[in-house]
């Protein structure tokens, strides 16, 4: 009976979520530099009679806001997974070096060697993030892996990686310069069809293979001897899953760069929404991501026009006192 | 005991051997002999002006910056009783970058004096808030708290520091190699105006330290100690306010020393913070005099902010620390 109501409650939860992200779809697709009446859009969308914005919805905006929704999923289903395997409410996906490890490849690609394509820069972009967390992994590894050890050592190697990304920063043309520091605040201006479906598959793949894992994580987050006396093989679980949480944060960071603070506030508000079950809390996780990706993205773009902020930094200033808010709620607890 | 004043001796030794290393040599290396003569014989030449105006100002700056960050790394680890803490957890860092990048946005450049001023309010602000969040409720300033508050408050300075370079090329020009932490351009008028901070601070948290070293043994043991804690954690946080603003002020944001020089104290000398203390001030000034030379010569022919150099060397201390932690 009462398993009955938790699932029934889930359902409406998560149906409200996806008529809130539908909802914020179309005001990104309305919203902007003009306006676009509600009539218009069905029309282009629907492809009935050619409107005269066509080409600003399904090639601007639609696309935009859409890459946005996925960036926002991918980084909020990574951090949900890293905190669900670290045990650690204040892991995200920036911690374990990820967002570092893109944003130096990218950044020494976009200044040191600017002849190059910005096409490559996702790619490089995933391929540092990766690289990243593998030597994290590899460097926390001593007989087995901890969960404190592989965000401590996550830490450090930001760090090292900053340090380079500042020596960078401080030496070259400011023209370059000021293209990495846009670059590294995350935004979605001016992604395509093409970013989307570049980006769509990683979603689809490794969404589901989360979910199918999330029984798993459930049991990780008893603790690794707990876990180990129930059957479980702990280090090959959290190195799917950490596999899994990496692949989709550096996708993610690949095609909009590095937008902070979603990894963390995305999971918290879905906990406090649908509780701690992993299967629960990944869905509304990734919902809850995209949403706010979306939104800061619609923020930035409307608040001050002409001029865009990246929605990096709307994340940043909704995040921040979100957190504190949480620190008040904690203020109790020693 | 006897071993340990000799430590100190010799570090000593050591700060004064970078202090002169750190004046004689650069793009034009000066002797020792003409480094003397150059207090002792003033002539006028170019050699003694660059001493005097130059070298020395950005020696003694890079001393007592060493010390500063050191001390305030140790305190803040000790009353954090978390290794992995430094002082720029308290926000100072942040802080003073928000102050003058956003003074430079709305004002332009006005004059050293203006900014240094800027920077200290700025840095002393960040300090308050985060003291402030990290301590309210009824469990009062716990370390947790503190770390979490910390890490939040940096996060949103930073980020709004780099929304404001974003929309403005000249200020990004103009404040990266502050931002990055550097000794270039002190000079002694810039110290006169910071060094009661500097000096607060550092006799502060010698006379607190044995106060300090209770708190690190953790709250209900120095309670017991006969200890107010509250009124410790408050004077403690304030030496490191003091110090850590005042040296963002005179030298940007330099990172790392705070965090690695009580690590090599502690291993030199064990975990009492009556020494620690001593100890990484005179470690902290070798290693930034050191960092500082680096600095020079590592990348030719532009010179390198210090917190680079620092940055480098430090983060691959900081994931052997890490390594060795957690079971």
């Amino acid at each position: 009976m009462l398993l009955q109501l938790a699932a029934k409650r889930f359902i409406v939860i998560m149906m409200f979520l996806a008529i809130a992200n539908l909802v914020v779809l179309v005001l990104s697709v309305m919203w902007g530099e003009y306006a676009v009446p509600l009539n218009d859009i069905w029309r282009a969308l629907f492809g009935y009679g050619r409107s005269e914005h066509q080409f600003v919805i399904s090639e601007l905006r639609l696309p935009r806001a859409l890459v946005a929704f996925l960036v926002g999923c991918g980084l909020a289903l990574s951090g949900a997974i890293l905190q669900g395997i670290t045990r650690n409410p204040m892991a995200s996906p920036g911690v374990i070096g990820i967002n570092a490890g893109a944003a130096l490849m990218a950044v020494t690609i976009i200044i040191v060697l600017p002849a190059i394509p910005n096409a490559v820069l996702p790619f490089v972009a995933f391929l540092g993030a990766l690289l990243a967390a593998s030597i994290t992994y590899v460097l926390a590894w001593r007989r087995g892996l901890s969960p404190l050890r592989l965000l401590l050592v996550g830490v450090g190697i930001s760090a090292a990686a900053n340090a380079y990304i500042t020596f960078l920063l401080t030496t070259r043309q400011i023209e370059h310069v000021k293209q990495a520091l846009l670059w590294m605040t995350g935004s979605a201006y001016g992604r395509s069809w093409e970013h989307f479906w570049s980006l769509l598959p990683w979603l689809l793949i490794l969404f589901p293979t989360a979910l199918v894992m999330s029984r798993k994580l459930d049991i990780l987050q008893l603790g690794d001897e707990l876990a180990i006396g129930l059957g479980a093989r702990v280090e090959r679980y959290r190195g799917v899953l950490l596999l899994i949480s990496v692949s989709l944060a550096g996708a993610a960071v690949a095609m909009a760069g590095t937008i902070g603070f979603v990894g963390l506030m995305g999971p918290h508000i879905a906990r406090q929404l649908v509780g701690n079950s992993s299967r629960k809390l990944l869905t509304a996780s990734a919902f809850i991501g995209g949403m706010i990706v979306m939104l800061a993205d619609l923020i930035g773009r409307t608040i001050f026009p002409p001029i865009e902020i990246p929605c990096g930094i709307i994340t940043a200033i909704v995040g921040a006192p979100y957190l504190i808010y949480l620190l008040y709620r904690n203020r109790n607890k020693p | 005991m006897r071993n340990r004043i000799i430590g100190i001796i010799i570090l000593s030794f050591v700060v004064v051997l970078c202090f002169v290393a750190s004046i004689s040599v650069g793009k034009t290396t000066i002797p020792p002999s003409e480094v003397i003569g150059a207090f002792n014989a003033f002539d006028g030449s170019r050699e003694h002006l660059i001493i005097r105006t130059v070298r020395l100002p950005r020696a003694i700056i890079a001393v007592l910056v060493g010390c500063a960050l050191s001390i305030a790394g140790s305190v803040m680890q000790a009353i954090s009783r978390n290794p992995l803490s430094g002082p720029e957890i308290l926000g100072s860092n942040n802080g003073a970058a928000l102050f003058m990048v956003v003074s430079l946005f709305l004002f332009g450049y006005t004059s050293a004096h203006v900014q240094l001023w800027v920077a200290l309010i700025g840095a002393g602000l960040a300090c308050l808030v985060v003291y402030g969040l990290g301590s309210f409720g009824r469990s009062g300033l716990t370390s947790i708290k503190l770390i979490l508050a910390g890490a939040t408050i940096n996060l949103l300075l930073a980020s709004i520091v780099q929304g404001v370079l974003i929309f403005s090329e000249q200020s990004l020009d103009e404040m990266r190699f502050w931002l990055a932490g550097s000794l270039t351009g002190g000079s002694m008028e810039m110290l006169q105006q910071v060094w009661p901070f500097l000096a607060a601070g550092l006799i502060g948290s010698l006379l607190l330290s044995r106060q300090i070293n209770m708190l690190s043994l953790g709250d209900e043991v120095a309670q017991g100690l006969g200890l107010r804690i509250g009124w410790m954690k408050t004077g403690s946080l304030l030496i490191i306010m003091c110090l850590s603003g005042a040296s963002v002020a005179i030298a940007g944001p330099i990172g790392f020393i705070g965090l690695v020089i009580p690590h090599i104290a502690r291993f030199l000398i064990g975990i009492d913070y009556r020494w620690i203390i001593p100890y990484s001030a005179l470690l902290g000034a070798s290693l930034l005099l050191a960092a500082d030379i680096g600095a020079r010569f590592l990348y030719p022919p532009q010179e390198l902010p210090a917190g680079v150099v620092t940055a480098l060397a430090g983060a691959p201390f900081l994931i052997y620390l890490a390594q060795r932690r957690g079971r």
